[in-house]
């Protein structure tokens, strides 16, 4: 077991220190930062200056070692646009940001096993195929075009929700949070569905077909043999089989959840990273977007570790295949 | 007589399809008696199976039990409503399956598995009712049971893990034990191991016992009576040595001719042509008529009612006795 874990970290490093090289070589190809930064009318002397105080004139390996070092102490440079630390920019941002994706992933889950678990078991009511019909409408229609309608909707028409931005905000050492206060938790309410939707549908057609499946097996016919209520064997048997799969996938979403809020962000001017990303985007701000990519790819690769462990928290067999292999 | 534990009268299962309905089992009828091992025996598809888990109650849709009365210990229980045949099940029907390595709930421990099963049937408290559980397993003959309750499924060899099916089965001191193909998936040593725990539970707690299986050998060692189906129909049924030692039922004989013994190694074993009819295409009349070596005009017209033989019964129009007045 401790074998197993020590490998998979190993493994994340190394996936995490190739991000790293490609984060710095967008210092590299991504044009000329120095022409960003100054004006027209900068003389030749002030830029070469400029350059020699960011470090741009050093070799290209000293540069890289330098950028690897830095980034491992959380510091990525100074923004181009803002003139202020990235890390502290992104610092500022995750809250909003975090607070967003596990609202959204919370909704998913709850909103996408019970919707499921409800489709799988009865099939045939109008409900669960309601249910199906709305998950293929969120499976295939893009988050900004639901987004928008739902900004239509409930902000402009009803009027019952804002159509942007966190409300007020708490703070909480460096921590802000929306959670706290009515207009907070208003303003979280759509841009969390928006974002949650496509894992939502997501999970309630893979809780389906997964429940669907462990109905068959000969352990629930044993357990009805047995005499269980049918409320034990469908969610205390079958589901906890179900959830097995579930939690890969719900995991590896929460990476796509907070990579992909770019898009919700930017639909509801949501002040977190993924919108600091956009304008970074826009201004070739540099140290933002290499900033960015090695954040999202540390949640990735972290989410994927815990996801590996937590499968075989659930699941005996994997605990003693992997300690057989180890 | 006493009354018997288990009685089946006229048991019919159809399974409605969109094309036609299919019946499954037609007309079958037997007893089991207080601590009797009744073995059921036929071809894969002659409705051994269904007729187990139609007393059980679990035939699912598109299965129904279409007719007849299945009553245990003299109380009526087909067609009771779900929550009430939920309740007999576990509690007076205990059943193991074929396969012990998917009948166990891999992410559950089994004494997990065993308690809930106890306690959904008794009121015996958390620890009662794990200090029984370890008393099931040392019964099905699982070494070390206190440790072993610990257990998860994938730990436990394939006997192991039908000892603990059985265990299941037996938790509630049900009055009758349905075994669909217990030994099936096992190792022949393994077989007999289990077979034996099976017949001496039913001794020991005076179970009635329904044995299904395609293995004559099993029958011969275990079974008090047997039952020989053949297309959702009882051919014949009797105890135990005069249905193996003289089948009288054509398809009975052709069963029983069919199994290898050491004594007669010259002899070819002896076929019985053709297989089994599927459901959509039984024939009128006798279903085994197309097979039979003693087919007369009648066989292929008129369905043979089961009749008695001295200890045997069979559904064979060659035993009709003959006719008192010739119309």
């Amino acid at each position: 077991m401790l074998a197993f874990t020590l490998r998979r970290v190993l493994q994340a490093i190394g996936v995490m220190l190739a991000v790293g090289v490609i984060a710095f070589a967008m210092f590299r190809f991504a044009g000329d930062p120095v022409s960003q930064i100054v004006s027209i009318d900068t003389s030749a002397a002030q830029r070469a200056e400029i350059r020699r105080s960011l470090g741009l004139d050093d070799p290209v390996l000293v540069q890289f070692g330098r950028y690897f070092i830095n980034a491992l102490q959380f510091k990525f440079g100074v923004s181009y646009q803002f003139r202020l630390p990235v890390s502290s920019l992104l610092a500022e941002r995750l809250p909003a940001t975090l607070e967003l994706a596990i609202c959204a992933t919370v909704f998913a889950m709850v909103a996408g096993i019970l919707m499921g678990v409800y489709s799988a078991l009865r099939r045939d009511t109008v409900l669960a195929k309601l249910f199906q019909a709305v998950s293929l409408i969120g499976i295939s229609l893009p988050t900004f075009l639901i987004g928008i309608l739902l900004i239509y909707l409930f902000a402009v028409t009803l009027g019952w929700l804002p159509s942007f931005g966190r409300g007020e905000v708490v703070k909480l050492g460096w921590w802000t949070t929306g959670l706290l206060t009515v207009s907070g938790l208003k303003a979280l309410i759509m841009p969390a569905i928006t974002l949650g939707l496509f894992q939502m549908t997501l999970i309630m057609r893979l809780v389906r077909a997964e429940m669907l499946e462990v109905l068959r097996t000969d352990y629930i016919r044993f357990a009805r043999a047995r005499g269980l209520t049918t409320r034990a064997i469908h969610f205390g048997h079958a589901l906890k089989n179900t959830l097995v799969p579930v939690i890969t996938v719900a995991g590896l979403q929460f990476g796509s959840v907070i990579a992909f809020s770019i898009i919700t962000e930017t639909v509801f001017q949501w002040p977190g990273m993924g919108l600091l990303f956009v304008q970074a985007v826009q201004n070739v701000d540099i140290p933002i977007m290499a900033a960015y990519l090695l954040m999202v790819s540390l949640i990735f690769v972290t989410i994927n570790l815990v996801v590996d462990i937590l499968y075989t928290v659930v699941d005996p067999r994997l605990r003693s295949t992997i300690s057989r292999a180890a | 007589m006493t009354q018997p534990v288990l009685s089946v009268r006229n048991l019919e299962v159809e399974f409605v399809t969109r094309r036609a309905t299919l019946r499954a089992i037609n007309g079958v009828s037997f007893d089991i008696a207080k601590g009797e091992v009744l073995g059921v025996v036929g071809e894969s598809g002659a409705g051994k199976s269904v007729t187990g888990l139609a007393v059980i109650g679990l035939i699912d849709p598109p299965g129904r039990i279409s007719g007849g009365e299945i009553e245990l210990s003299g109380t009526r229980i087909d067609h009771l409503p779900p929550e009430e045949i939920r309740r007999i099940r576990g509690k007076r029907i205990g059943m193991i399956f074929q396969d012990p390595l998917t009948s166990l709930n891999p992410l559950y421990r089994i004494g997990d598995q065993i308690i809930e099963t106890i306690r959904t049937h008794t009121n015996l408290s958390e620890s009662a009712a794990r200090r029984r559980a370890i008393d099931l397993l040392a019964e099905v003959g699982i070494p070390a049971p206190e440790k072993r309750i610990d257990g998860y499924p994938h730990e436990f060899s394939g006997g192991m893990r039908q000892r603990v099916v059985i265990a299941l089965a037996i938790c509630a001191e049900p009055e009758l034990i349905i075994a669909d193909e217990p030994t099936t998936a096992l190792d022949v040593s393994v077989q007999a191991q289990i077979i034996t725990l099976i017949k001496r539970l039913g001794r020991d707690h005076g179970t009635a016992v329904m044995l299904v299986t395609h293995d004559m050998g099993v029958i011969a060692e275990t079974c008090d009576r047997v039952a020989v189906m053949y297309s959702g129909r009882i051919a014949e049924i009797g105890p135990v040595q005069e249905v193996v030692r003289n089948p009288l039922h054509p398809y009975a004989r052709g069963l029983m001719g069919a199994i290898p013994t050491l004594a007669g190694e010259d002899k070819r074993l002896v076929q019985i042509p053709g297989s089994m009819p599927r459901l959509s295409a039984i024939p009128a009349g006798c279903p085994f008529n197309p097979r039979c070596a003693f087919v007369f005009d009648r066989c292929r017209v008129e369905r043979p009612e089961p009749i008695r033989q001295g200890t045997q019964s069979v559904a064979c129009h060659l035993f009709e006795p003959a006719k008192e007045t010739a119309a």
